[in-house]
């Protein structure tokens, strides 16, 4: 773990892995929780853990080199379902990557685990892992220039729910009317740091 | 007519609703927004007795024609240009009173980019997340003003102006950012350090609300691919595939691939917002 300086009142933490970056996100968070962290913003990404707003980045630079991560701690509260139906676009091409069916690869991805890693790209878009590595994927080399709203794709090791209709390079596996983002409701977002998710496959 | 609304009769070309942003939910993706030379539009809510929070109008380039349905108090300031009431010339950078149905004529700024309208009483459409702000990144909040909007307006607020004319600074002829390095300065040559603190760029006619972009020589890179996405901060110099820095501003995206070689100083950021394109621009590193 090493934390970089960001400007007079930012640290960006950098971990190894995806997990190491989970398991540090919560414990910035109990610290948050517990009044030992004062910070605006705490922004987990792929393996790093952005503060921004902090009084004494130095300071804590200094106490996080000397800290040891504990292991991610059991998700606080159920998993959020979303119903999906595998009919996306690219439900054959991913599946002839996995070297499966497209039945198959519905059945693996509702069968999986899923924890939210971090959100970005837009409001409400959460980056899911639980598949096993091996089912990683490219990006499509031309992506589209629109990707209806509640799309379920596949990029890398992560898995993502269009919020909204925008432009999009991921391998788009399947359809939800889940909301991913309603800023009229509360929470607006459905995903968030760290929520633990599954799919349940539906008919399409 | 006696309502408190704003009619918009002339738009321009782009007036969004701004305030102190939405911090504080960066990690759901969603950006800070918030007006982009904080310090104006924090003296143009003054003017007018209002709080710090209340929403307001920035403009960009050529202003903007507003009607009120009542009378109103304004202030106009930012980015100098001319203030008309039904075409008689009214102060710049002071309180000014406007009969209701009479018309606010915001012109074509003189020097800088972004002129800021305060209405005594705040805009007041409904708040996405505890703001008023666009925010063009993401599209949270109201649409950029089209001709024929009406914007409602809160009741004036007792707050006494304490000042009737406040000092601002011109928009600068040559922007001067200072720097801290990091946190992916690593990912850059030596080159390419001395490159982007030496020598003068240019301010890009792609810049915008989410970003001021440069034109000059080109950062060449220690490290190629891309970064794992990281969380990115307000200020953050970010460098591209085509090696020419940009400083992200207010609806920066929150999260990023491209390494940040650089950290702008807050204080520095709003003269950003003022500096149309081809301003000179230099990056000046300052070790804290």
């Amino acid at each position: 773990m090493r934390a970089l300086p960001v400007g007079d009142r930012a640290l960006l933490v950098e971990v190894s892995t995806d997990e190491e970056a989970q398991a540090l996100h919560a414990d910035l968070l109990r610290r948050r929780a517990e009044g030992s962290l004062s910070v605006r913003e705490i922004v987990p990404a792929a393996r790093t853990v952005l503060l921004d707003g902090l009084d004494d980045p130095s300071r804590l630079a200094a106490q996080l080199s000397l800290a040891r991560l504990p292991p991610v701690p059991p998700p606080e509260k159920d998993a959020v379902e979303i119903a999906v139906r595998y009919d996306g676009p690219d439900l054959a091409d991913v599946a002839e990557l996995w070297g499966v069916s497209p039945e198959e690869v519905a059945r693996i991805h509702a069968a999986a685990d899923f924890r939210v890693a971090f959100c970005g790209f837009a409001p409400g878009f959460g980056y899911l892992t639980g598949l096993p590595a091996r089912y990683g994927v490219p990006r499509r080399a031309t992506p589209r220039t629109t990707v209806p709203a509640g799309s379920v794709g596949l990029a890398g090791p992560y898995t993502g729910v269009y919020p909204r209709s925008s432009p999009g390079g991921w391998q788009l596996i399947g359809t939800t009317d889940a909301v991913l983002w309603d800023h009229a409701r509360v929470p607006a977002a459905l995903l968030s740091p760290g929520t633990p998710v599954r799919f349940v496959p539906v008919d399409s | 007519m006696t309502d408190r609304a704003l009619v918009v009769v002339r738009a321009g070309a782009l007036t969004t609703v701004q305030d102190l942003g939405r911090p504080g939910h960066a990690h759901l993706g969603v950006p800070r927004s918030g007006a982009l030379d904080a310090p104006a539009a924090a003296l143009m809510n003054r003017l007018v007795g209002n709080p710090a929070e209340a929403a307001l109008l920035e403009t960009t380039l050529n202003g903007c024609d507003l009607r009120p349905r009542s009378a109103v108090t304004v202030a106009v300031g930012g980015a100098p240009c001319p203030v008309s009431v039904d075409g008689r010339p009214a102060p710049w950078g002071a309180p000014v009173h406007v009969p209701a149905g009479a018309l606010l004529s915001v012109g074509t700024a003189v020097s800088g980019v972004r002129a800021y309208v305060a209405v005594a009483g705040g805009v007041t459409v409904e708040p996405v997340l505890g703001s008023r702000s666009t925010d063009l990144l993401s599209g949270l909040g109201p649409p950029p003003l089209t001709d024929g909007t009406v914007l409602p307006l809160g009741k004036p607020y007792d707050l006494p102006a304490r000042v009737d004319v406040v000092p601002q600074p011109s928009p600068p002829a040559q922007l001067v950012l200072r720097v801290t390095p990091g946190p992916r300065d690593d990912w850059f040559t030596a080159a390419a350090w001395h490159t982007f603190t030496t020598h003068t760029y240019r301010v890009s006619s792609a810049s915008n609300r989410i970003g001021l972009r440069t034109e000059g020589p080109a950062l060449e890179r220690a490290i190629g691919g891309e970064l794992p996405s990281e969380g990115m901060v307000l200020g953050a110099v970010q460098v591209p595939p085509d090696g020419h820095p940009v400083v992200f501003l207010a609806d920066h995206p929150t999260t990023g691939g491209y390494p940040v070689i650089a950290v702008v100083h807050p204080e520095d950021l709003p003269t950003t917002a003022q500096s149309p394109p081809g301003t000179p621009v230099r990056f000046i590193p300052s070790r804290t």
